[in-house]
């Protein structure tokens, strides 16, 4: 049976490993020597639990969506990530990753954020546990993202505009990954995905896979039986479908779909649709697909979801592409508006953009009516209300 | 066999300077007129860069520099192009640093094959796993006499640092502190201790500091813990602020006073 774990040296077959430089190998060397010990520790998954159940939320519901069901005809689950406190998944990993940095002796929080998400999360668990909180964050997504710059702000982080290159979570990351290097000893860096050198997608996909362990304890009750047909999720660095796939990945009986964000188009230059389109090369410390020219340098990735607008992606998801366990589709900025519209109108449900991908595609898959689908909804979209207004103004004004 | 790192370091055991300097900047051509206007000023060692999209371990200089040599259409390809115009005419040995992804995208082998035989000595790729190289790579650096060089910093350990230096040739490069390229802070009593530690270590590579020399007072510093010194931002800021080559190497090495602290040691 193919195994969905990484090997030691933190490959899923060819996809993986840690490419980085000198400056950064103790830490990682650190990170990678401790974090299984740290988080199979009894004292750490009984704390985790607890923040995980009395912080964040969980377990979130598992929303039976009628009017969807309907519509698509099959039996379609909602998984209310969504609901998670801060509006999304990326507190999750937050969680387990402070609890270990705390571990391991670090003060000092750094992390990158696109759509702002996962810096909201990190300044919020930072100002529960009494650490300095730096988030760096692309100058095109503070524009974009105002709302998450403010909360961060609130709870007490430093946000760090990146003015380089296409000033979105790309650059975000590199200018995290340079301050971690200028300062190693006080700080720990919290990834906010399921990308980065080895040990990061392997200790993110762990952290988000509460995710799937208890949509099959939901399932179990609700429906008598453990596996979905379908899991549906979005796919920027991967850390929500990671987590959505997680339990279910050697079970073959569940057809696990990835969307990615295609942007205006896979064909128009202006895409993020990493695993269609993508080939194989190193960026932010691993092995994996990315965009790239044939000379090798990264190219800027376009979406109008800023969580979703990354070059590249986990390492595990170009491993489950290439072995065809996973599929992935790439949805088009106007096909994940329109889907977050969709759901806004049909289960009172406003969605992260980023989610809304992958609600696009339950009109594309053909679905068996028995069929029970789960869609991750990673996230909640008052984030976006100035994107949605901007491209919808027409039917907001006629409200 | 004969390679241009291991002969400079046979003759020469102090006060050796490296010049790094990114291909393709300031202008797309102007990797001759650099290489030779650093050989007229006496540079023992030439660090040619490959720009990158994402240099992570680079501080802004290094970050502008790249940024502009891509957009004047740098490649790895043009630049073997232009090394391969002057290899007859110039006598100091050339190493090739850039980071992983754009080589693996030209081919690790087809690289070291072309890098050779345009007479480049060898290559630094900061990025490049030790185990990927000891596995994969080697073979290609060796079979082509190019030198591969490893960084140690500060942070890393001894045991680490001897398996470096067991499977580094032509030299060590260590980094002066943990930060990316470009700071200015000036040398203190830990990394002066770290060098020490480093040169007490006896290793059978030479040691070149690099990350942060800047003025007369680093570099003395660093002529006098170490075999030599690297100076990358430093050089490329004296560039950004006079695209004539010539005249602002000249003025680069007058304000190092690099002429005085060389004699002065030696
Ligand atoms: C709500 C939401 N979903 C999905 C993502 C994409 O990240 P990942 O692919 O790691 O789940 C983000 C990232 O910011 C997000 O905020």
């Amino acid at each position: 049976m193919t195994s969905y774990q990484p090997n030691a040296r933190g490959y899923y077959g060819s996809f993986g490993g840690a490419y980085i430089p000198e400056m950064l190998h103790r830490n990682i060397e650190e990170l990678q020597a401790n974090y299984l010990k740290i988080i199979n520790s009894e004292a750490f998954q009984k704390e985790f639990a607890s923040l995980l159940a009395d912080y964040v939320g969980r377990p979130t519901p598992l929303f039976l969506a009628r009017n969807l069901s309907e519509k698509y005809k099959a039996r379609i689950y909602l998984k209310r990530e969504d609901l998670c406190h801060t509006g999304a998944h990326k507190l999750n990993n937050v969680v387990g990753q402070v609890l270990l940095a705390q571990r391991l002796g670090k003060r000092h929080i750094i992390a990158e954020t696109g759509a702002g998400q996962h810096g909201v999360a990190t300044a919020t668990v930072c100002a529960l546990m009494g650490l300095r909180c730096t988030v760096f964050m692309g100058a095109k997504d503070i524009q974009r993202q105002q709302p998450n710059v403010l909360r961060m702000k609130m709870l007490g982080a430093d946000v760090i505009a990146a003015n380089s290159g296409s000033q979105t979570l790309k650059d975000a990351t590199n200018e995290a990954i340079r301050y971690w290097i200028n300062h190693p000893d006080e700080t720990h860096y919290v990834i906010g995905s399921t990308i980065g050198p080895h040990p990061y997608p392997d200790m993110v996909a762990r952290f988000q896979s509460v995710i799937s362990y208890e949509i099959r304890e939901q399932l179990l009750a609700k429906e008598g039986c453990e596996s979905p047909n379908y899991v549906i999720a979005c796919v920027g660095g991967g850390s929500n479908a990671a987590g959505a796939f997680y339990h279910f990945l050697s079970d073959s009986r569940v057809k696990l779909i990835g969307a990615e964000a295609a942007g205006e188009g896979i064909e128009t230059g202006k895409t993020a649709a990493t695993l269609t389109i993508g080939s194989e090369g190193i960026i932010h410390g691993c092995r994996t697909l990315l965009m790239q020219t044939p000379d090798g340098q990264i190219e800027e990735a376009h979406s109008v979801s800023a969580g979703l607008d990354y070059p590249g992606v986990g390492p595990l998801h170009a491993f489950l592409c290439r072995s065809q366990r996973a599929r992935y589709y790439p949805i088009t900025d106007a096909e994940a508006l329109n889907a977050a519209f969709e759901l806004s109108r049909t289960e009172g449900i406003i969605p992260a953009l980023e989610s809304a991908h992958a609600l696009a595609l339950l009109p594309k898959i053909g679905f068996e009516p028995d069929d029970i689908v789960v869609v991750n909804l990673s996230g909640r979209g008052d984030k976006d209300l100035e994107t949605y207004r901007g491209h919808f103004l027409r039917e907001f004004t006629c409200l | 066999m004969y390679n241009r790192i291991t002969q400079l370091f046979e003759r020469q055991r102090s006060s050796i300077l490296s010049i790094f300097f990114t291909a393709g900047f300031p202008e797309l051509n102007s990797t001759a007129r650099i290489i030779y206007a650093l050989e007229q000023n006496g540079v023992d060692l030439i660090e040619v860069g490959i720009p990158y999209s994402d240099p992570l371990a680079d501080g802004p200089v290094i970050q502008e520099t790249s940024t502009v040599a891509l957009r004047n259409g740098m490649t790895i390809d043009t630049l073997f192009h232009q090394l391969d115009e002057l290899s007859s005419e110039v006598h100091v040995p050339l190493i090739l640093m850039g980071y992983l992804n754009p080589v693996l995208q030209y081919g690790m082998e087809r690289f070291c094959q072309r890098a050779a035989k345009c007479g480049v000595s060898g290559v630094i790729l900061p990025d490049l796993p030790l185990d990927e190289y000891e596995g994969l790579y080697r073979q290609h650096f060796e079979g082509n006499n190019l030198k591969f060089i490893f960084l140690v910093t500060p942070a890393t350990s001894t045991d680490r640092i001897r398996r470096i230096d067991s499977i580094s040739s032509g030299f060590i490069y260590a980094v002066s502190s943990s930060s990316t390229t470009g700071k200015e802070d000036g040398f203190s009593s830990s990394q002066v201790e770290y060098l020490e530690r480093l040169k007490s270590m006896r290793l059978r590579n030479p040691l070149m500091v690099g990350f942060g020399i800047h003025s007369p007072e680093t570099l003395r510093h660093a002529f006098t813990h170490v075999h030599g010194a690297i100076i990358g931002s430093a050089y490329l800021k004296c560039l950004q602020n006079n695209p004539d080559v010539a005249e602002a190497t000249r003025t680069f090495f007058e304000r190092l006073g690099y002429a005085g602290i060389r004699k002065s040691i030696s």
